[in-house]
């Protein structure tokens, strides 16, 4: 195993103590990210590389850590505060947290997304609190006239056992602030067997507010004479408003104003066309909305159905269309000289994000201010976007995070505080929450985009992988895929055979795409792994001693287009650890009941899961899910490690098994409530038994790598257990 | 229309059309935002109430239909008994994770330990059936609503 890399912080890192008002310590870390901690060449602008951390110790001890991220439901909120007092070696019980304002400059990074939170702040956020100890230590020895190096510390006090004195933080927390920070690269760290924070099970900073009910969401924001809003937009993805007769709506009860909005054309970043109805209640601005006469121009959307993009897409692969994107080795001479050759063909559909919370957002525009309170993962992509769209200067506008109830990817786009924007500015001096009704939000939604996948694999004589392609057919311009609709050329087995090839061609389409919990992953985990365990069945094995035998002996395999390196010894690890913990034994054919089994390697996290499942009457039922996972060397919030795995599983499962598709005919999405586009409900949630692999390397994110591979094992094990090969999403079977 | 509505053990007054359902009334009329709007089509429970101790979809009852029947919300579950040990038991194992549903869960996890004190695993699964949470939080509430019925002890025990 490699040893955990101790990442150096860059030397323009800078460390700033104050005397805080009233007394106490202040330190303000701010640190400039290496590009390697980066997912995308668009998040090395000024401010996402950037990261911060403020602490803060009062005269009585009170230890005050600003949570910058917003806080989705992914637990980030709770574990980097964790984090800093963990080094900081005070109790969990003097910790408050609280939530900042959106401030790029002062804050540096401020999003949720990509399971990157934790490789980002872990060594950040330990060496600031461990930095602020070693100011305490340091300041308790001039006050003892001792030397630092007798003192300990526990719990948020300072001991010299020699003398027996013993100080709270607090009480030399105004002299610890007149002393120079030391380097944050050098100040010492605990060994994890110190940690007496980090790896506890700590429970959510919100959660006691959240089981009273208190208004902490987006949508719970009240402003003094706040009015509501509905904003109805064109019923087919990439209409344009013609006219708006806006009488009858406007004469409906509690309506204040009805606005026809012209959009910027770009109802992807940008502005939508639409119309807003605003009034007294949500309620009532919603039934006003029967009343509207809008004319639409929706000739853009015509024929962007889900028949058609079956069409074009089955016409793509035949003909062979597009472009390859990766082919090592000879894959055509082996595919030929194979002793043995299998073909499939996968696809899955467009589905919804639909977090609990529909999209939302306040605003007040006044003077000449935009003031809004957003429950966003991107909020300074938004602060970026409102000037664009609505011309007002980016000084004019003042962001306030609010806890967002989910996130999953869709509140990475701030479409809806565009639209509030817009709004607020027609009414100056009124603030207007804008709401969505659930309808809108699963019309509206950046969705995970549909895909198809053409499969070839060929078998050598002693039944080993010797060739593997995949023509995937997905949308975009021809030249550049959608958002969120991109191949990954690391997909396994690449790297892992010598002869294989990754074409890619794509169709166009008008509907907006983006990303879903675990981005390109969650679908082409499905397709690979699924068609894998066919080349396993048709080799005369199973496929963890497939991937075994691919995976081979420990090494680190360095991924294309900057993604992380791939360790296939860790790889090795996990689908070992999943073997043993479920038992994992080669399935007895059509048995009614099997269990199956996939591996995904994504967002830095390695994941082998087992499904046990069994079919009767064409109704699957999940009995356990077997996870084993590997993050890194330590687990930072067991209590919110465990509830993300058990999601992301029971997500998955969902995607596969309750006929989860949007489906278009021009344009129009076809499903928009819960009864047509369903999720996970309870009675479907089978037992989730998990299993950490810690290996030494640094923390990685949780909030997406454990969902990929549910999937397919469940697809696998629906196979084992009937014979039926399961290649489309959503699974149906037939009674 | 004007309704004096039994809330919370006060009476509160308000001035809104009979369809209006009450949700809306909660939410926008008396500022009580615990009560959350999911779907405005009864499919989903975010918006679970009490009425008279039965759990109901607030988004699907129309204010002029309420009359003179008791309403309890998420605000006010605490000082119930059982909703205590509800409150209690979902900080323990801390249930939640975007929590946005949770009021809900809570309001028909409270109503089915009022009718059924033990209840088992399908009682649960059948009376917890209407209510979505997206972050799936399924195992935990399912064991938080054990332990406020003194059916499990052993925190660490999620699955």
């Amino acid at each position: 195993m490699s040893p955990e890399r101790p990442a150096m912080l860059d030397r323009r890192t800078v460390l700033k103590a104050s005397l805080l008002a009233g007394g106490g310590l202040a330190l303000e870390a701010l640190i400039p990210l290496p590009l390697s901690a980066l997912e995308s060449p668009d998040e090395r602008s000024s401010s996402a590389a950037l990261l911060s951390a403020f602490v803060s110790i009062a005269p009585d001890g009170t230890v005050t850590i600003v949570s910058k991220n917003p806080e989705i439901g992914q637990g980030v909120k709770t574990s980097l505060p964790m984090m800093v007092a963990d080094e900081l070696d005070c109790d969990w019980s003097q910790v408050r947290i609280a939530q900042a304002d959106l401030d790029p400059k002062r804050y540096g990074e401020q999003s949720a997304g990509g399971s990157t939170s934790t490789p980002k702040n872990w060594l950040p956020m330990r060496r600031t609190g461990a930095a602020a100890r070693a100011m305490l230590v340091q300041a308790a020895a001039q006050q003892w006239k001792v030397e630092a190096s007798e003192i300990t510390t526990a719990k948020g006090r300072l001991f010299h056992r020699a003398s027996g004195r013993s100080l709270g933080y607090g009480e030399v927390a105004s002299r610890a602030a007149a002393l120079t920070p030391p380097d944050l690269n050098t100040v010492p760290l605990k060994r994890p067997e110190e940690f007496t924070i980090i790896g506890r099970p700590v429970v959510g900073i919100d959660s006691a507010r959240i089981v009273k009910g208190e208004p902490i969401f987006g949508i719970d924001t009240h402003l003094p004479g706040m009015l509501y809003a509905v904003f109805e937009v064109a019923p087919a993805h990439g209409g344009r408003l013609v006219k708006a007769n806006t009488e009858a709506a406007m004469r409906s009860l509690g309506v204040k104003h009805v606005l026809p909005i012209r959009g910027n054309g770009d109802a992807d970043t940008g502005l939508a066309d639409g119309v807003a109805i605003v009034a007294t209640n949500w309620w009532l601005a919603e039934q006003a909305r029967s009343k509207l006469q809008v004319e639409w121009d929706l000739s853009a959307a015509k024929g962007h159905s889900t028949t058609q993009y079956h069409a074009r897409a089955k016409a793509a692969i035949d003909a062979g269309e597009g472009a390859d994107l990766r082919v090592d080795g000879d894959p055509s001479a082996k595919l030929a000289s194979a002793a043995k050759r299998i073909a499939a063909r996968y696809d899955y559909p467009f589905i919804a994000h639909a977090p609990m919370e529909p999209q939302n957002c306040t605003a007040c525009y006044r003077a000449g201010q935009l003031e809004i309170w957003a429950p966003s993962q991107t909020p300074q992509r938004g602060l970026e976007a409102l000037p664009k769209a609505l011309g007002i200067a980016p000084e004019a506008v003042t962001l306030h995070l609010r806890r967002a109830g989910g996130g999953f990817g869709r509140r990475l786009m701030n479409d809806y505080m565009i639209q509030v924007g817009a709004i607020a500015m027609a009414i100056p001096g009124v603030p207007v929450q804008l709401l969505w009704s659930r309808e809108d939000d699963i019309r509206r939604d950046y969705y995970r985009p549909g895909g198809w996948h053409s499969f070839e694999a060929g078998i050598g004589a002693n039944g080993e992988l010797i060739a593997f392609s995949d023509h995937f057919v997905t949308f975009g311009d021809g030249k550049t895929p959608a958002r969120a609709a991109a191949f990954n050329v690391s997909m396994p087995p690449a790297g892992l055979i010598q002869d294989l090839r990754y074409r890619q061609s794509m169709i166009p389409t008008v509907v907006t795409t983006g990303a879903l919990r675990a981005p390109g992953s969650n679908a082409l985990c499905f397709a690979s792994q699924s068609f894998l365990d066919e080349v396993a069945h048709a080799a005369g094995t199973n496929l963890p001693q497939l991937m075994l035998g691919l995976l081979g002996k420990r090494r680190e395999i360095g991924a294309r287009d900057n993604g992380p390196v791939f360790d296939t010894g860790r790889a090795r690890d996990v689908i070992e650890k999943v073997m043993q913990s479920s038992n994992w034994s080669p399935q007895p054919a059509r048995s009614g009941r099997a269990k199956g089994f996939a591996f995904y390697f994504s967002h830095r996290g390695y994941f082998a899961e087992v499904v046990d499942a069994s079919v009767a009457g064409g109704e699957v039922a999940v009995h356990q899910v077997w996870v084993a996972g590997d993050v890194g060397s330590q687990i930072v919030n067991p209590l919110g490690a465990e509830n993300q795995v058990r999601g992301a599983v029971i997500d998955g499962l969902a995607q596969a098994l309750t006929g989860q598709a949007i489906e278009f005919v021009d344009g129009v999405p076809q499903q928009s409530n819960f009864n047509d586009f369903q999720l996970a409900r309870m009675p479907m949630t089978p037992a989730i038994d998990i299993a950490w692999v810690k290996s030494e390397n640094a923390p990685t994110g949780l909030g997406e790598p454990a969902l990929p591979p549910v999937i397919p094992a469940l697809t696998n094990a629906i196979f084992a257990a009937t014979g039926t090969r399961i290649r489309s999403l959503p699974v149906r079977l037939s009674a | 229309m004007r309704y004096r509505l039994n809330i919370n053990g006060a009476t509160r007054q308000v001035e809104a059309p009979p369809e209006m359902p009450l949700l809306w009334v909660l939410r926008n009329e008396l500022g009580l935002l615990g009560t959350k709007y999911g779907c405005g089509k009864g499919f989903c429970g975010s918006c679970t109430v009490h009425v008279d101790g039965a759990a109901r979809r607030s988004c699907q009852l129309p204010v002029g239909s309420i009359g003179g029947s008791s309403i309890r919300t998420i605000e006010h579950i605490g000082s119930t008994a059982i909703g205590a040990r509800l409150q209690a038991a979902w900080l323990k194992i801390d249930v939640m994770q975007c929590g946005y549903c949770q009021a809900g869960q809570i309001m028909s996890a409270c109503a089915l330990l009022g009718q059924t004190a033990r209840p088992n695993d399908d009682q649960i699964n059948s009376a917890m059936a209407g209510n979505i949470c997206r972050c799936a939080c399924y195992n935990r509430i399912r064991s938080a609503i054990r332990i406020a019925a003194g059916m499990e002890e052993e925190s660490g025990h999620v699955a």
